[in-house]
């Protein structure tokens, strides 16, 4: 267990060095969920009008669906990191060394956990300029936070355990694009659930993205209901602790193919 | 001295030798769906001597690679390394083996330096200790200069160079290297070579090296094992294979109008001519006395009417080895996995 802790800080160093070295990337990164954020903040702004939304201000409504967002697109991309290690046999050195496969993901989560606060962030700063009033304060900002690293978390794994079963770019991509857009439709974060139609109100319930979405707007309102926020939470750990265990063991399959 | 490798029962009937063999191969297979990889290889290493498996591309040398470190396992067959068994104890022998890939392996974002302090740490070595290793393997490697630039600025020998260093980082007392020079420039190519000779003689490590560069194996290996189709083809000092040729390969290219079949009966007909091959218009033969029987077989092939292109006499080298025990030339074989 302490190698893993270990070799995780190993693997999360280099991970979070070569990003350092791609300023281009790191502006993109920061730039992209403002872009949403500005962009959906004035396409919608009058969709708070819409029965259902109980009015309010439409950039306190829609930072924690940016926020959730910017995880599926920044985590269902995680995988590719593994697909360049495979091409350059990065992958195949470190699986016939001593390196815990549990750290091998874990460091990959942890990259895109750091990544993700940093985006979250930034979003939350673009909000508040923009007018938000984020009733819940810090600590809802933390929930907020909090929940976005576990759906992260389960993004990434699920992106890096496909990574492993398909070893090339062009079919992640199209798991990625297929799984992420779906699932942010299917969810309450550009639209209150009580304006969209009841199917997808019921799919909703059961899609991990529509959890992180409920914690985080009920954290960030006045008076949250915090066994709502707690129930969400839960049910995300339970995800990200289930995914990542998955993904952990797709190195098997992986192994035994190459 | 038998040219047969130890299979395991051999192993077992026998008393263990003085010296355990640092890797032991027993009839692997390695499938993959309708493709079989290695298809019953056998062989055992000396402890502290380079061995080095000789084959084409795609005759099975990286999949014994990948097995015997613990990357794959066989679909069949047993492997130790360091007398740990590979299949058994995979976490045991990762420890204890340096592997270089043909591919480079290194970290094209990080470093030099911290390429090979990563490898250090992932082998449990912490603090000064890791620190004074990466500097002095840096020195030995001639990378000091280039260790904090990131490896994608490197050159390819450098980076070749990088990669045998994160194998050593940790001392290991097994060392894989696949293919360590394919892709280099003939300096970078020697200067690899002395390397590779240094590890062996002054650290005592076993080496297992692939190589598909005949010149490559004969230069460096102690003993080698010639590989086709994912089979032990055959296996001795590279002067032992050498010596099982007796006389010169006399290799006649054939002018565009002559009849194949025809000329190569007619060389078949000259005295001491054996292993006649031919491969489209080159007929490959062996003799006992090269510049003696290239007037017979001119006049053969004159009496025969089949013009000749060129005659030229070889010294035997492993090329023949592997053409005497395959059947094909090893650029044929080459050139069959290419298409």
């Amino acid at each position: 267990m302490s190698t893993m802790v270990a070799h995780t800080g190993y693997l999360t160093g280099r991970l979070l060095r070569a990003t350092g070295r791609q300023p281009a990337f790191v502006v993109i990164m920061l730039i992209q969920p403002m872009i949403w954020l500005l962009l959906f903040g004035q396409l919608f702004r009058r969709v708070v009008e819409v029965p259902g939304f109980g009015g309010g201000s439409y950039i306190d409504f829609l930072t924690p669906g940016v926020v959730v967002m910017t995880v599926l697109f920044t985590s269902g991309w995680s995988g590719m990191a593994f697909i360049e290690d495979m091409d350059r046999g990065v992958m195949d050195k470190m699986l016939s060394s001593p390196v815990s496969r549990g750290a091998m993901m874990a460091s990959s989560v942890a990259n895109q956990a750091v990544t993700i606060v940093i985006q979250a962030l930034v979003i939350v700063g673009v909000g508040l300029l923009l007018g938000a009033d984020f009733d819940g304060g810090v600590l809802g900002v933390l929930v907020m936070l909090v929940a976005a690293v576990l759906l992260a978390a389960a993004f990434s794994s699920l992106s890096n355990g496909m990574a492993l079963l398909v070893r090339t770019r062009e079919s992640l991509i199209g798991f990625s694009t297929m799984l992420t857009l779906p699932l942010a439709f299917l969810s309450s974060a550009m639209m209150a659930k009580e304006a969209a139609p009841g199917w997808i109100q019921t799919a909703a319930g059961y899609n991990p993205v529509d959890w992180a979405v409920v914690a985080s707007r009920e954290a960030l309102a006045a008076d949250p209901d915090w066994s709502e926020v707690l129930a969400r939470l839960g049910g995300l750990l339970a995800v990200a602790a289930v995914t990542g265990w998955i993904a952990t063991r797709a190195f098997r399959t992986y192994q035994r193919s190459v | 001295m038998s040219v047969h490798p130890l299979t395991a029962t051999d192993a077992r009937s026998n008393a263990p030798p003085a010296t355990a063999p640092a890797i032991e191969a027993a009839a692997l297979v390695k499938t993959y769906g309708d493709v079989t990889a290695l298809n019953g290889l056998s062989l055992s290493v000396a402890a502290g001597t380079v061995f080095g498996l000789l084959g084409p591309n795609g005759a099975g040398k990286s999949t014994a690679i990948k097995v015997l470190t613990t990357l794959t396992r066989p679909t069949s067959g047993s492997a130790t390394v360091a007398g740990i068994d590979v299949l058994r104890r995979p976490d045991e022998v990762r420890r204890t083996i340096g592997v270089v890939t043909q591919r480079p392996g290194t970290d094209p974002q990080a470093t030099g330096r911290e390429n090979l302090l990563l490898a250090g740490r992932i082998h449990g070595m912490r603090g000064t200790a890791v620190r004074t290793r990466v500097d002095e393997l840096l020195h030995r490697f001639d990378l000091s200069d280039a260790a904090n630039r990131t490896v994608r600025t490197y050159s390819g020998g450098m980076q070749r160079k990088l990669d045998v260093a994160t194998g050593l980082v940790h001392r290991p007392k097994v060392l894989f290297l696949d293919e360590p020079t394919t892709g280099l420039d003939p300096q970078a190519r020697a200067e690899m070579w002395a390397e590779i000779s240094r590890l062996a003689t002054d650290e005592g490590l076993t080496i297992l090296l692939t190589t598909h560069y005949l010149e490559e194996a004969d230069h460096l290996a102690d003993r080698l094992a010639i590989v086709d189709r994912g089979e032990l083809v055959t296996e001795g000092t590279p002067d032992q294979l050498k010596s099982e040729l007796r006389g010169d390969a006399v290799v006649t290219e054939l002018a565009p109008e002559a009849d194949l079949a025809t000329a190569r009966a007619a060389i078949e007909r000259v005295a001491g001519t054996h292993d006649v091959l031919q491969e489209g218009r080159v007929v490959r033969a062996r003799v006992d006395h090269g510049a003696s029987a290239v007037p017979a077989v001119l006049a053969a092939l004159e009496a025969a009417g089949a013009p000749v292109a060129s005659i030229t006499v070889a010294r035997p080298s492993l090329d023949d080895v592997y053409l005497i025990h395959t059947g094909r030339t090893f650029a044929a074989a080459e050139e069959g996995e290419n298409r």
